[in-house]
């Protein structure tokens, strides 16, 4: 796979592209070379496709994240069917029936294959605000029912939708994510600049700082910063904290990339020579050398945005991330935590796949850019 | 040899002091302190402290001095006396907690870390010395699934899957009946079949990665010139690849096994939450949960001693298995 990602466009455009690939700008040759590691392009269009969904969550899923139904607790993920015995009827779902085993006292769910439910567009259902600001209650799909309810990925103790947590769970997750990788990107540049560009003392103690941070047993030092943070703080403030203990550790990656780019651009000639002009140093390096790292710094942020997000599900899910009511992923996993739930309602484990999906497309991503990130070599 | 040793060694005297300097901010981060949990228990047992016993009390502890004189009593006393201070959670000293979970955290850390290695480096091999087979192919969707499961959530469907299909008691390090039973073969063979999930897990994370990097390693190595001689002077494949190649490819294995220390220990504390065993984790967690700051403060303060220490005889070996290193 690697190999083909390799091979530049050269080899296989025809003699008229061939005159564009020489004029073309960095970032068309860099989208080029992106474009053809496959599973990267996949990656990226999922992760897209995702955010558009994390974005509009109150609008794509049926119902409300807290919205409880007590006669609807565990029930497994409904299949969505297209043929009624033989015959094309649309996308439906059938009803469910609520039974109790008569010697376990056990709640059971068997589909009523007599009762199609078919999926609607455009619903009404339970009243909320449109990105917070516009009242509303259409929904992009759902059932027109007054008991049943379509249930794509089952429901948890409380008889709450799981499709509609994980969509809203993914807003927090994901978020946390970039926000914290926004915050180690600037701690991460600033050090990792200073580092390389100046060397010396300055860059042997900063050196030794990564070292010693590397060496630190990440989950238990997490641990104990995030126990310090009081129950009683806002859930928000928490939120925006949780992402600051994450990105103090996931720095140094990035302060690692940026700190060899600047070594190695450091002795370029085009550098001496805007030395030499005159320029100011800062300008050297805002307008220079940052420029000719951009995408290797993109490439090591979407490598490391994994990481964070591994570290909050699993900060949360031991309780000491974020705390219901905030909804996300690690919170939804906290279900999930005892064997006697996962073999009742194995579905529970969904926001599981989730972060893994999401944790290989940013991984296969990150290949891609880091590829692609320099379009003149080879 | 020796002076770069004493050298590397010296180096890490700083890390330590500063590793042990955040352990105790870490100790003192919650509001509050050890008299106000103090207090609070005797009000939960009926009793109380007036508000001049309780700054009595502060006064003979010296919770008053500034933080950095508190920081040397704390330091020293686990240092000259291996007192950890008082765990007000099982209302005992905090070092007659520790070692026994230490002890199963590090046996579990290492059974793992050699699990690693016995998965890693025969595949890797394997991968680059038949690349772009079928074996390559799974071994590289193996590596990346391995990096993108968190440890928790394997450890969760390896027990999920334990349980509803082979049947078996999972969770815990023995069964219930084994417990308190005299060592025999039965409670050997009951040990293993609960320690596996544990050691697969921890292991699968490391080796995923660790394959990718041996593959490369090998890739660089196969390709050079030494390697065209031995296979030209009639060496059979077996030979030439585990007599020459593999020997350098292993140099970044060594150098990274101060770097998988942290990793392997995160993942325990995480893995044995889930699984319910006896190592730090479980207790770790609880004594953060309960604010029981001198038990979670020691125990990030010796998870990561032995990360430092590891880093150490990391690069040490190095430096005795690879002569180059040295003077880089």
């Amino acid at each position: 796979m690697a190999i083909e990602t390799l091979e530049a466009p050269a080899t296989e455009a025809a003699p008229g592209r061939e005159e564009q690939l020489y004029t073309a700008k960095p970032w068309t040759l860099i989208w080029w070379r992106f474009r053809q590691h496959r599973l990267a392009v996949a990656s990226l269009v999922f992760l897209v496709l995702l955010c558009v969904a994390a974005i509009f969550a109150d609008f794509i899923s049926p119902y409300t994240p807290s919205s409880i139904d007590r006669l609807n607790t565990f029930s497994p993920p409904r299949a969505v069917h297209l043929f009624h015995e033989g015959a094309f009827k649309g996308p439906f779902v059938y009803a469910l029936k609520r039974t109790r085993d008569p010697e376990t006292a056990r709640v059971t769910y068997e589909a009523d294959r007599e009762e199609i439910l078919p999926i609607r567009l455009f619903v009404h259902g339970e009243p909320y605000r449109f990105l917070g600001l516009v009242p509303t209650d259409l929904h992009l799909f759902g059932v027109d029912h007054r008991r049943q309810r379509i249930n794509l990925l089952g429901t948890d103790s409380l008889g709450r939708d799981l499709f509609t947590r994980l969509l809203y769970g993914a807003r927090v997750t994901l978020s946390a994510g970039l926000v914290g990788v926004a915050f180690s990107f600037v701690i991460g540049l600033a050090l990792g600049a200073v580092s390389g560009y100046y060397g010396g003392w300055l860059d042997a103690g900063i050196q030794r700082l990564m070292e010693f941070i590397r060496s630190i047993p990440t989950i238990p030092l997490w641990m104990g910063l995030a126990a310090a943070l009081p129950i009683a703080w806002d859930p928000l403030f928490v939120y925006v904290l949780i992402t600051i203990i994450l990105s103090l550790i996931g720095w140094t990656h990035l302060a690692r990339v940026v700190r060899g780019r600047f070594f190695s651009l450091k002795t370029e000639d085009y550098v001496l020579a805007a030395r030499l002009a005159g320029a100011s140093e800062y300008r050297v390096i805002t307008k220079h050398m940052l420029p000719a790292m951009t995408s290797y710094i993109i490439a090591a942020m979407t490598l490391a945005v994994p990481e964070m997000i591994l570290g909050e599900t699993a900060l949360s899910f031991l309780g000491l991330g974020l705390r219901p009511p905030v909804v996300s992923w690690g919170v939804l996993l906290q279900e999930a935590q005892n064997l006697r739930t996962i073999s009742l309602a194995p579905w529970l484990l969904a926001p599981g796949a989730a972060v893994v999906l999401v944790v290989l497309s940013f991984n296969f991503m990150g290949d891609g850019l880091r590829d692609a990130a320099d379009p003149y070599g080879r | 040899m020796v002076g770069y040793i004493t050298k590397r060694a010296l180096w890490a005297i700083p890390t330590l002091v500063f590793v042990s300097f955040i352990s105790f901010v870490i100790i003192q981060l919650p509001p509050g302190d050890y008299i106000t949990a103090y207090a609070a228990q005797l009000r939960h047992g009926g009793e109380y402290l007036t508000e001049a016993q309780e700054a009595a009390m502060r006064q003979q502890y010296g919770l008053n001095d500034p933080i950095l004189v508190q920081y040397w009593r704390w330091i020293s006393n686990i240092l000259f006396r291996g007192d950890f201070g008082h765990s007000l959670e099982w209302n005992a000293p905090v070092s007659s907690l520790i070692w026994e979970r230490l002890g199963l955290t590090l046996a579990i850390s290492t059974l793992s870390m050699v699990f690693t290695w016995i998965i890693a480096i025969p595949v890797g091999v394997y991968a680059a010395t038949r690349q772009y087979s079928l074996f390559d192919y799974l071994f590289t969707v193996f590596g990346f699934l391995g990096k993108g499961i968190p440890d928790f959530l394997l450890a969760l469907i390896l027990m999920w899957l334990g349980f509803t299909w082979l049947n078996m008691d999972v969770g815990g390090l023995l069964s219930p009946r084994y417990e308190s039973a005299p060592w025999t073969f039965d409670k050997v063979l009951n040990l293993l079949s609960h320690l596996w999930i544990p050691v697969v897990v921890l292991a699968t994370g490391g080796a995923a990665g660790l394959i990718r990097v041996m593959r490369a390693n090998m890739l660089d190595e196969m390709g050079k010139p030494y390697v065209e001689t031995a296979y030209a002077q009639g060496l059979s494949e077996r030979q030439v690849v585990w007599g020459y190649p593999v020997r350098v490819a292993l140099n970044p294995f060594i150098s990274t096994v101060g770097w998988a220390l942290p990793a392997l220990f995160s993942g325990d504390v995480i893995t044995a939450v889930v699984l319910n065993l006896p190592t730090t984790g479980p207790l770790l967690l609880q004594a953060l949960k309960m604010q029981d700051m001198y038990l979670a403060g020691s125990f990030i303060l010796i998870l990561s001693v032995f990360t430092v220490v590891g880093t150490l005889v990391s690069d040490v070996l190095l430096a005795w298995s690879d002569p180059r290193i040295r003077y880089a």
